[in-house]
């Protein structure tokens, strides 16, 4: 028997199995992206076609298309206000966050202070909490104080349960400062104010990063904790939308096209930041 | 864990700024401190002392909520799912994720197959709700699910041709047995019959239907044309073959005897058919599985299986998740030991499971614990695809915690389950914390 042969055959197996693996995957893929595009396809049919036929009677009779329902739901208002709430929820929500969480996670990677390690466990520890267990007793704090329903209300909720998780990234982080640099800071005079504003936390821009994705996309995603918390009579717009669900049916024309507008800028987001979605989760951070 | 500002006579600062030093902390901590105290610590508390009051808060009833929590058929149910929800949706999502990550490192788009998968997670489990509603709808004209299991079905089921098709009035035809159409009279062989039927809807006629023809007559045979006996727009005559009308192809025609089948056979495209001489002097029927409904596919979000169907929703979501991590724990994986397996003569299969999985056990654990605990807290996707009349069925607890405190406003039960799930993700906090004490002891 010549070396050769099996050299061969075992090529030609893992060409044919190659094709085998780029033919699953494909198949796979296709059938991942089709539940998103039957959202989408559906969002674009009027709503008699949407009662009469699936989407995928797109592919062969395209004339379908029409941009109706978009106009119908930008026209009425509802949700592009409901929009507007979400934003106005998740950018502080967000940036409150970072600030807290940079605060925190500064002081327990270069302050000096009794029971340092044992307090930033306790803080990590809090990351596994379901928010399940906040909401009858936050809702009866935030009754006394009057944040109930208010949009500071839902903004407090978020940013404390961002916490654990900001904390927990923000101090590995700059945990890795090099010494040399905080010291030189130090003997130059700078206070920690000034320490924290000018060295650490322009270093710190690629866990700022991460962090504030993730928590930007946690927030404009949430619709539990606006549910509980959110003022109804302007909610955001997961909100508003699942009030829609009820009448499902026959609702099908205001739901997708209001499904795809809120989920623009997530999707907008999590394309542009990737690379440091990806390195967040790394970290560990999935609620 | 670095800190070396106590080193040398100048980080001795003078009395006042030693003090102002000593507040640093406080000041930089307060803000994160007061927020986790307020709104997670104290509501733990908070739902410990309430879960052991009554549902007005006034009096102590000691367990009782617990007990209602493994009493309440409702919440029983909701245990029951989460207990599915636990031991299949991590699972899953791991497994494809195991997958995925494994094939998507033989293929040069792999990063474009990822981003497919991983996309979902970007999207509110709302809008995925939204999505997979849409794609379970019973209606195979509307949901995806059902339109190609109908597809699947029918392939290798036959469907009944003619759904509706009845006899019109004045018909040789009689209402029988079970929905099928009997003759009133006899067939005789060489006496070619009519038999007309209406009801088909032009778009559901079969493809090859063709203009429908008057059977020859044959001595030895009884013959017929079965066909839509309906001319579009008007002018045709009825029970007369007219020549815009389409024949029945395919149809199933029996020649019963005394309540005996003797012969059977199928009408050609133009409805013509031919039955042997045995037929003579039988009554000619149409049996009723030529005029079924046609099947409608599977009820995906109903009691029985609406739990199953948002789960595969959840693990749409969440299979890129786990395929991103593990992919990141496989560029770990030395090359040179899946190689060196290979040349010893180990096929592709005996790599995977012996080398592969192995030395990503440690990253499998993470996501498997880490997908646990994120199902325990699912909420918004059971709430927007389960329609209303099987929301119970698919009840969990992260729901009925929401009706217990906001629709039934009973806070003690609300509370009982918020403690519940608190100790159902209580070891991971434990385990967290160790791993995280070992790591700063470092």
């Amino acid at each position: 028997m010549s070396a050769r042969e099996p050299a061969l055959g075992s090529r030609i197996a893992a060409r044919l199995s190659g094709g085998l693996v780029q033919f699953v995957l494909v198949v796979v893929g296709l059938f991942w992206l089709m539940p998103t595009v039957g959202l989408l396809l559906s969002s674009l049919r009027a709503p008699g076609d949407i009662a009469e036929s699936g989407w995928w009677t797109v592919f062969t009779a395209p004339a379908q298309l029409t941009w109706e329902n978009y106009q119908g739901v930008l026209e009425d208002g509802a949700i592009t206000g409901s929009l507007l709430s979400t934003v106005a929820i998740t950018v502080p929500a967000t940036v409150l966050v970072i600030v807290i969480g940079s605060l925190a996670g500064y002081a327990f990677a270069w302050l000096e202070f009794p029971g340092r390690d044992w307090w930033f466990v306790l803080v990590v520890a809090l990351l596994a909490v379901p928010v399940q267990v906040a909401l009858v007793p936050v809702s009866e704090l935030f009754g006394w104080v009057g944040l109930f329903e208010t949009t500071a209300g839902v903004v407090l909720f978020h940013v404390a349960f961002g916490l654990p998780f900001a904390v927990f990234l923000m101090r590995n982080f700059f945990a890795q400062i090099p010494k040399e640099l905080m010291e030189a800071a130090r003997l130059d005079g700078a206070g920690e104010v000034r320490l924290f504003t000018r060295v650490v936390l322009p270093l710190g821009g690629p866990a700022i990063a991460s962090l504030g994705i993730f928590q930007f996309l946690w927030v404009w995603n949430d619709m539990l904790v606006a549910l509980v918390f959110a003022d109804s009579d302007s909610p955001p717009v997961t909100v508003a939308l699942q009030q829609q669900v009820r009448q499902f049916g026959n609702n099908i024309d205001i739901l997708a096209p209001g499904a795809f507008l809120s989920m623009i800028i997530p999707l907008a987001v999590f394309f542009a930041f990737q690379r440091q979605f990806v390195s967040g989760l790394m970290s560990g951070a999935v609620k | 864990m670095a800190d070396g500002t106590k080193t040398g006579p100048a980080a001795a600062p003078p009395a006042p700024a030693r003090r102002r030093r000593r507040w640093t902390p406080v000041l930089f901590l307060l803000p994160a401190l007061v927020l986790l105290g307020a709104l997670v610590v104290y509501p733990i508390g908070y739902s410990v002392v309430r879960s052991v009051l009554d549902k007005a808060g006034e009096s102590f009833v000691g367990v009782d909520n617990y007990v209602t929590l493994f009493t309440d058929d409702s919440i029983r149910t909701a245990l029951a799912n989460n207990l599915i929800w636990v031991a299949l949706a991590p699972t899953v999502a791991t497994a494809l994720g195991l997958v995925f990550a494994v094939l998507t490192e033989r293929v040069r788009w792999g990063t474009a197959f990822k981003l497919v998968v991983f996309m979902p997670m970007a999207i509110s489990m709302l809008a995925s709700g939204i999505i997979f509603r849409l794609v379970y709808e019973q209606d195979p004209d509307r949901g995806v699910a059902n339109a190609a299991w109908v597809a699947v079905h029918d392939t290798f089921n036959e469907s009944s041709a003619f759904p509706k098709a009845h006899p019109g009035p004045k018909s040789p035809l009689e209402k029988s047995e079970g929905g099928s159409f009997t003759t009133r009279e006899p067939a005789r062989a060489g006496e070619p019959v009519l038999l007309p039927l209406v009801g088909v809807a032009p778009d559901k006629m079969p493809e090859d239907a063709a203009p429908a023809a008057e059977a020859k007559a044959d001595p030895g045979k009884v013959t017929g044309t079965a066909w839509q006996d309906f001319t579009r727009g008007g002018g045709g005559t009825p029970s007369v073959v007219d020549p815009e009308e389409l024949g029945y192809p395919g149809i199933r025609v029996e020649a019963v005897k005394d309540g005996k089948v003797v012969a059977e056979t199928r009408a050609g495209p133009d409805g013509t058919f031919a039955l042997p001489a045995e037929a003579d002097g039988a009554q000619l029927r149409f049996p009723a599985d030529n005029f079924r409904e046609p099947y409608n596919g599977v009820d995906w979000l109903g009691p029985s299986l609406v739990t199953l169907s948002v789960i595969s929703a959840y693990v749409w979501m969440w299979a890129g998740f786990a395929m991103v991590l593990i992919a990141a724990g496989l560029a770990g994986v030395p090359r040179e030991l899946m190689e060196a397996a290979r040349i010893d003569g180990a096929n592709e299969w005996q790599v995977f499971r012996r080398i592969t999985v192995p030395m990503l056990a440690p990253v499998l654990g993470v996501v498997l614990v880490t997908l646990m605990i994120n199902v325990l807290k699912i909420f918004d996707l059971i709430v927007v695809i389960a329609p209303g009349s099987s929301r119970d069925d698919a009840n969990v607890l992260a729901v009925q915690l929401y009706d217990s405190a906001f629709g039934d406003r009973d806070l003690g039960v609300a509370s009982a389950i918020a403690v519940l799930l608190f100790l159902l993700v209580m070891p991971v906090m434990v385990t967290n914390v160790r791993r995280l004490r070992k790591e700063a002891r470092r």
